[in-house]
């Protein structure tokens, strides 16, 4: 498979602020490639160094076959980018927008409004052709910024959390359409903090946190090497917990401590993990899951995905305790 | 390894900034026309009856009571003037508030540099749609006051040339504005430190020979000061070789702080 984006020791500086710490990593063509993280990750600006916005500050990055050092327009021409706020032409027409955009590349006229109405029939905005775009729903808009990456036919599609901030709906409407995107042959990269997001959609994912890369590789592999099928997520007064860990230490792999709760990655017999879990009286309660990229995230970095932008530390019962 | 003397860095480095004018920068003033194209009767509404309402005021009211300076009425002196300062407030305010709330506010500029379109470009297609409006508002004016008989001179067919020269100095000087200004409430201080002391003191409602020695001399260094004299010598007829050592001056004004909005956009935007 061809490599389209190639990384070699990346880095991004922010005046003494090392946001990426020299990542290496590179992305085939047609597939969707994920960077999961939180926020402050370093996922934005790695892609916004990607479609050449900010310029890198160490290593090598190549795009499509260019140094993006050296000549960013043949790059930005053929990459289609849907940034994290939509930043549509609010005084035009759903429509208007697409040709507008269309312009920057230098599209003919009549090329451009025959592309324009493929993309809104293909996003289900032909009903809305001939609205401002203030007056559309968000889902809407999003879509909409979406077919706007998409007016040149680019080769990779960029995109920068595209569900955040949406209702389920919206978002699993846009899931639909990424795939549909991506069964035809286009290259996807998507940011994302949405754990389903990246399993749903992605081939191949990287887990970033604070600059660097924790894991990289497919989301299946991911789960099976890092925690194994099974999770049980066990309510448990703290005090408690290592006891039962000790108990059960042959039966799993590892586990987490996140609250009151706590993770325990089942490796052995399910059955009789359960057992010695329900029959500990300490514990309030339990549930048997099948793992997935949160518990890994949980692994690699001690924290959930949500906590991320919180430094307090929810394992120490005494700092935790005045709050409660 | 020889090394390219610094002064040839820079003069390249520099001269990237002007060859900024290009096909790219016209796409950003075509999408600014577009959407000028849906908002026209607000937006040319501000720029033209405000200038009126002081031509009204001075030239009719205050003007009764004054005698005529340089062998003019009063309202025949002024009229130019309003010409000049409507275009300039045209051109600053578009380059300045309407500008920030593309850039900062709505995100145009990070919506069009991910297209082949550079930062350098945006901005220079900002300047030109600054100048359309200044261009636009000043000929307005003009055809008003012809339409009431205070052009007196076919050389007033030149003042669109000069509106252009108008529009992009002071398009340039909003626009640094723009590229250092924290918040959209410090234009405040553009306005009243930059913008009204030039349109007070540039010899639009009294001739600046009133004024000590010194101050005349320091009206050189404003731009719209040259402008004034510019149309009003168009709208009588006055026409004199030195009128182009003021075209002269503004050409080199426009030329000397060109590279300066886009370095400062691109120090303010990329990082």
């Amino acid at each position: 498979m061809t490599v389209v984006v190639e990384a070699q020791k990346l880095q991004k500086k922010y005046n003494d602020f090392e946001a990426v710490a020299g990542i290496d990593f590179h992305i085939h063509r047609g597939e969707c490639f994920g960077i999961l993280g939180p926020n402050g990750a370093g996922k934005t600006t790695v892609v916004a160094m990607i479609y050449c916005f900010n310029p890198i500050s160490g290593g090598k990055l190549t795009v499509l076959g260019n140094d993006v050092t050296v000549d960013t327009r043949s790059i930005k021409t053929r990459l289609g980018v849907v940034p994290q706020e939509n930043n549509l032409d609010l005084e035009l027409t759903v429509r208007e927008n697409l040709l507008v955009y269309a312009s920057y590349y230098g599209i003919r006229r009549s090329e451009a409004h025959k592309r324009a109405e493929e993309l809104l029939h293909f996003f289900s905005l032909s009903t809305k052709a001939d609205q401002e775009v203030d007056r559309i729903s968000g889902g809407m808009k999003r879509r909409l910024t979406i077919a706007r990456g998409l007016i040149h036919t680019p080769e990779i599609l960029i995109l920068d959390e595209p569900t955040t901030g949406l209702d389920p709906q919206s978002r699993r409407l846009i899931w639909e359409h990424l795939r549909q995107l991506k069964n035809k042959g286009l290259t996807l990269i998507l940011t994302t903090h949405y754990l389903e997001e990246a399993s749903q959609l992605c081939d191949e994912l990287i887990i970033m946190d604070q600059g660097i890369i924790l894991e990289q590789g497919k989301p299946l592999d991911l789960i099976q090497k890092q925690v194994g099928a099974k999770v049980v997520e066990v309510e448990i007064n703290l005090e408690h917990s290592q006891a039962l860990v000790h108990t059960l230490e042959h039966l799993i792999s590892g586990y987490q401590l996140a609250g009151n709760t706590i993770y325990l990655y089942i490796t052995e017999d399910e059955t009789e993990a359960v057992k010695i879990i329900s029959s500990c009286k300490h514990v309030h309660t339990y549930r048997l899951r099948p793992s997935n990229l949160e518990d890994v995230f949980l692994k690699l970095t001690g924290r959930g995905l949500d906590y991320a932008e919180d430094t307090m530390d929810f394992t120490d019962p005494k700092k935790i305790g005045h709050l409660l | 390894m020889q090394k390219t003397p610094w002064i040839l860095q820079t003069l390249k480095k520099l001269a990237t900034y002007y060859r900024s004018v290009n096909g790219w920068a016209l796409k950003v003033l075509a999408r600014n026309l577009i959407v000028f194209r849906k908002t026209w009767t607000t937006n040319l509404a501000f720029n033209v009856v405000e200038p009126l309402l002081y031509l009204a005021a001075l030239g009719v009211g205050l003007g009764t009571m004054i005698e005529g300076i340089e062998g003019m009425s009063y309202i025949q002196f002024v009229a130019p003037g309003v010409v000049a300062t409507s275009a300039m407030w045209a051109a600053a305010a578009e380059c300045s508030y309407d500008s920030f709330v593309r850039m900062h506010f709505q995100k145009t500029y990070h919506a069009i540099v991910a297209t082949p379109i550079h930062l350098e470009e945006v901005v220079v297609g900002e300047l030109l749609y600054g100048t359309f409006k200044s261009l636009l508002s000043g000929t307005v004016i003009l055809l008003v006051i012809a339409s009431l008989g205070l052009v007196l001179s076919p050389w007033a067919l030149l003042i669109p040339i000069v509106l252009i020269l108008n529009g992009l100095v002071f398009s340039q000087i909003a626009m640094i504005w723009t590229g250092i200004v924290p918040k959209i409430d410090n234009f405040a201080y553009f306005f009243t430190l930059i913008v009204t002391p030039m349109f007070l003191f540039s010899g639009v409602f009294f001739p600046l020979d009133v004024l000590p020695q010194v101050l005349h001399q320091l009206a050189w260094l404003l731009p719209l000061y040259h402008i004034v004299v510019l149309l009003r010598s168009l709208t009588i007829g006055l026409i004199t070789f030195e009128l182009l050592y003021h075209v002269l001056w503004l050409t080199l004004f426009i030329l000397i702080i060109f590279p300066l909005p886009q370095m400062l956009m691109r120090r303010r935007l990329i990082q």
